[in-house]
Formats: structure tokens, sequence, C-alpha cells
């Protein structure tokens, strides 16, 4: 195994992370509610009565954070190196993915592994060997 | 009421700063915490355990509580099923997020980037979920 220096990020990415788990432990103990981004989403899809003004309220926030966070300081660079056809059967395989299996690496990933959910550990063993799996095959068998 | 929008909405930027500040709105840098084989990026382990460290306290705190601060309902998953639906879900998903490098609050929050890839992605993602619900509608009329 051959470290990436150039890229690895720990301080930023502790830091990063933290933010996330301080947004996560606000919302289950303020609001009563799982941060779970494909759930909250998938939930707008329709949206039922009585239940997506919450939805809404947080991915306003979602999207506001990149603007706000631009004010202060300047993003850093990213690479998207997928092709558009790719990045299509990608987003399909996510948004049916994580509604089939009831969450993403927020919901299962964050929150379940903080609540010790045995269902969520399986869950996260299981899409991180998916993810390690497809970007062996895609980077080192068919490249 | 007034007081939990607000709070939905804070949570929901913290959440999407949390992600550009720890490098997830980066999808190489994903793909390279995902390529075991070739030059490794450990990143993603730093991001999960900062937010495990605090999930794991505020959730201990949330489980002994009966209400939330707000007085309001506090609403823990009661599932405990692990099945198949779980994980050929994880499966997929795990596939998706292994090919493009984002998955959904990343996307999301490149698409306020204005990345015309991330909005591609948000959109089929979007499609997926739809396709989802229009087939769990059709099983359970079957």
């Amino acid at each position: 195994m051959t470290i990436d220096w150039e890229h690895f990020t720990p301080w930023a990415s502790l830091a990063g992370g933290l933010l996330l788990g301080v947004a996560a432990a606000i919302f289950i103990l303020v609001n009563g509610r799982i941060l779970g981004v494909s759930g909250i989403v998938g939930g707008l899809l329709p949206p039922a009565k009585g239940d997506w003004a919450w939805r809404l309220t947080f991915v306003a926030g979602v999207l506001a954070a990149p603007l706000l966070y631009q004010l202060v300081a300047t993003p850093a660079a990213v690479r998207i190196d997928a092709e558009p056809v790719m990045i299509v059967v990608a987003g399909l395989l996510v948004g049916i993915g994580t509604r089939y299996g009831s969450g993403c690496t927020s919901g299962h990933g964050i929150c379940g592994l903080s609540r010790l959910s045995p269902r969520s550990m399986v869950a996260t063993v299981t899409f991180m060997a998916a993810g390690f799996v497809t970007v062996f095959v895609v980077r080192h068998l068919l490249a | 009421m007034t007081q939990a929008r607000i709070s939905e909405f804070v949570v929901g930027l913290l959440f999407g700063i949390g992600l550009i500040v720890s490098g997830m709105t980066d999808p190489g840098k994903v793909l390279g915490f995902l390529d075991l084989a070739g030059l490794w990026d450990p990143s993603l382990a730093f991001v999960m355990g900062g937010a495990v460290m605090i999930g794991l306290v505020a959730f201990t705190v949330a489980k002994k509580r009966s209400a939330t601060l707000l007085g309001g309902v506090l609403q823990l998953p009661k599932s405990t099923v692990i099945d198949k639906r779980l994980v050929i879900g994880s499966l997929l998903f795990g596939a998706g997020w292994g090919l493009a490098g984002f998955c959904p609050g990343p996307a999301l929050v490149s698409l306020a980037m204005g990345q015309s890839k991330a909005l591609l992605f948000v959109a089929a993602m979007l499609a997926g979920m739809k396709i989802f619900t229009a087939l769990e509608r059709r099983n359970a009329k079957a």
C-alpha cells in the first residue's frame, strides 16, 4: 500500500468530520431526526403532506453552504474525472441503491455507526466494500 | 416551529460546510480513498472518525432522552432487520459511489458550487429515487 501524501489532508478532514458530527448531533438532539441525506431528499419525491417543510429547510441549508463558504475562503479545486455517461449511471445507482438500502454515507455511515446500529454497520461495510471493488475494477482491471 | 426551521437550516449549513472542509466534495479525493491498490489517500477515514467521535456522544445522550431539546419527538430508527434489501441496496449505492466519487450530500453541495457534472449526477440520482418509488408502488399493487 502506497500513501498519497500529496493529497492526504488529515487535519482538514478531521475538522470537517467534526463539523459533520456536530450537524448530526444538533439534528438528533434539537430536531429529533437522523441526518441521512438520501432519506431526507427521497422523502421529497413526492413530498408528503405535513412531512416536507423540514426536509426542504435542511436541503436549503446544504445548498447555501458553499455560497457562505465562498464568502470567507476559496474551496479547493476538485477532480471530477468520470465521463458524463458514467456520471449518469453512477447517479442512477446511488439513487436507487440508497433508497432500497434505506441510507447512504450520512444516515448509515455517520449516524448509524454513532448509534452502534448493527444494521447500519452491515450497510456501511457493504457499500464501502462495493466502492473499493468498483474502483479496483475501473482503475486496475479495465484501465 | 420557527426554532425547528432555523435549526434545520443551520444543520444543513454546518453539514455542507463540513463536507467542503473535509474534502468530501472532491470526487478525486473520495476515489483516492477507495483506491486501495493505487496511491491511497486515507483522509476519509479521518472524516468518518471525526464525525463518529461527536456522533457517539450525541446518540448516547439521545438514547437516554424521551424528547428533543425543543420538547418534540425524538425519532430514532426502530428497524434492526438485516435483509436482502439492505445489502443489495448498499451494494448498488457503493458501486455508484465508486464509479463517480459522489454520494448524495457532497453531490448537492457540488451542484450549488456550479459543477455541471454534479448537476448531471443529482438529476440522475433523483431519477433513480423516483424509479425506486415507482417500483415500490408497482410491487405494492401486485
